[in-house]
C-alpha cells in the first residue's frame, strides 16, 4: 500500500464515539459557576455598566423616546401607577 | 453502581449542609490575619457577643455600614461585643483604600481567597452575623437597612444582658 493511499482512506471510528466525545465536550461547561456575590468586585465598576456616562443615557433616552413616540422600556418599571 | 450513585449525592448534600450558617447553627470558624498581621480567629472570641460583617471596597452599603458599626464598637465594645468586619476583596490596595476614606473602629480581618463567605454562605453583600457568647449564629444579616439598625441593636443588648 502507497503511503498516500493510507492518507486517503477515512478514519472509521465507531459511531458512538461522537457522541460521548460531545457529552466530554459539553461537560466543560457544566464547570462555569457563577461569580458568588462576594466576588463581583469586577462586575461593579464603572466601566461595567451598561450605562457608564448618566448624562450620556439619558440623552440617549431622550432621543429615543422622541422617535420612538413612547417612553420607558429601559431598565425597571415602576409600582405600577401607570404614570411615567 | 447504584449504591455508589447514592452515596455520591448523599455526601455532596452533607457537604452543602455543612455550608450553611443559618439561625440556630454553630458560627462556622476562622482565624484570618488582620490589620496588624495578626491572626484574628473567631475561637478566641468565644464568650463574647461577636459581629461577623462581610464586606468589600466596592460595596456601597457597606460603605454606609461602617459608621454605624463604629458606634456599635464603641457604646457596646466593653460590654463584651466585638465587631469583626471580613474583607473579601481581591486587592489588598483597594481595601486599604476604602479604610482610608471609611476608618472603622473595630476590628478588620481580611480573606482574599473567599473561604470564609463561603463557608457562611453568604447571599448578599454586605452580609452579617450576629453570634452569641456560645458561638451559636442568632442573626443573620442580608444588606444593610436602616430600619434594621434599631431591632439589631436591641438583640445585641439583649445578648449582652445573657451572656
Amino acid at each position: 500500500m502507497r503511503s498516500s493511499e493510507l492518507l486517503a482512506r477515512p478514519v472509521r471510528l465507531p459511531r458512538h464515539w461522537a457522541g460521548i466525545a460531545m457529552i466530554i465536550l459539553l461537560s466543560g461547561c457544566s464547570t462555569m459557576q457563577p461569580p458568588k456575590p462576594w466576588e463581583k468586585g469586577q462586575l461593579a465598576k464603572p466601566e461595567m455598566q451598561f450605562d457608564a456616562d448618566p448624562t450620556d443615557a439619558r440623552l440617549a433616552d431622550h432621543i429615543y423616546t422622541s422617535k420612538e413616540a413612547g417612553s420607558g422600556g429601559r431598565g425597571v418599571g415602576g409600582g405600577g401607577c401607570g404614570c411615567n | 453502581m447504584m449504591r455508589r450513585a447514592a452515596l455520591a449525592v448523599a455526601f455532596a448534600l452533607a457537604a452543602n449542609a455543612a455550608f450553611a450558617a443559618g439561625i440556630g447553627d454553630p458560627a462556622p470558624a476562622f482565624a484570618l490575619r488582620d490589620a496588624h498581621g495578626d491572626t484574628l480567629s473567631l475561637e478566641r472570641l468565644r464568650g463574647q457577643v461577636v459581629y461577623v460583617d462581610f464586606w468589600a471596597s466596592w460595596c456601597g452599603p457597606c460603605r454606609r455600614s461602617f459608621p454605624w458599626m463604629n458606634e456599635l464598637q464603641r457604646r457596646y465594645g466593653d460590654r463584651g461585643l466585638t465587631i469583626v468586619a471580613i474583607n473579601v476583596d481581591k486587592n489588598a490596595a483597594d481595601a486599604a483604600r476604602f479604610l482610608e476614606r471609611n476608618p472603622a473602629m473595630f476590628a478588620v480581618a481580611y480573606d482574599q481567597a473567599g473561604v470564609t463567605p463561603l463557608a457562611y454562605s453568604v447571599r448578599d453583600m454586605p452580609s452579617s452575623y450576629l453570634i452569641d457568647s456560645r458561638g451559636k449564629v442568632v442573626e443573620v444579616e442580608h444588606g444593610f437597612h436602616d430600619e434594621r439598625k434599631g431591632p439589631l441593636e436591641q438583640r445585641i443588648q439583649a445578648l449582652l444582658a445573657a451572656r
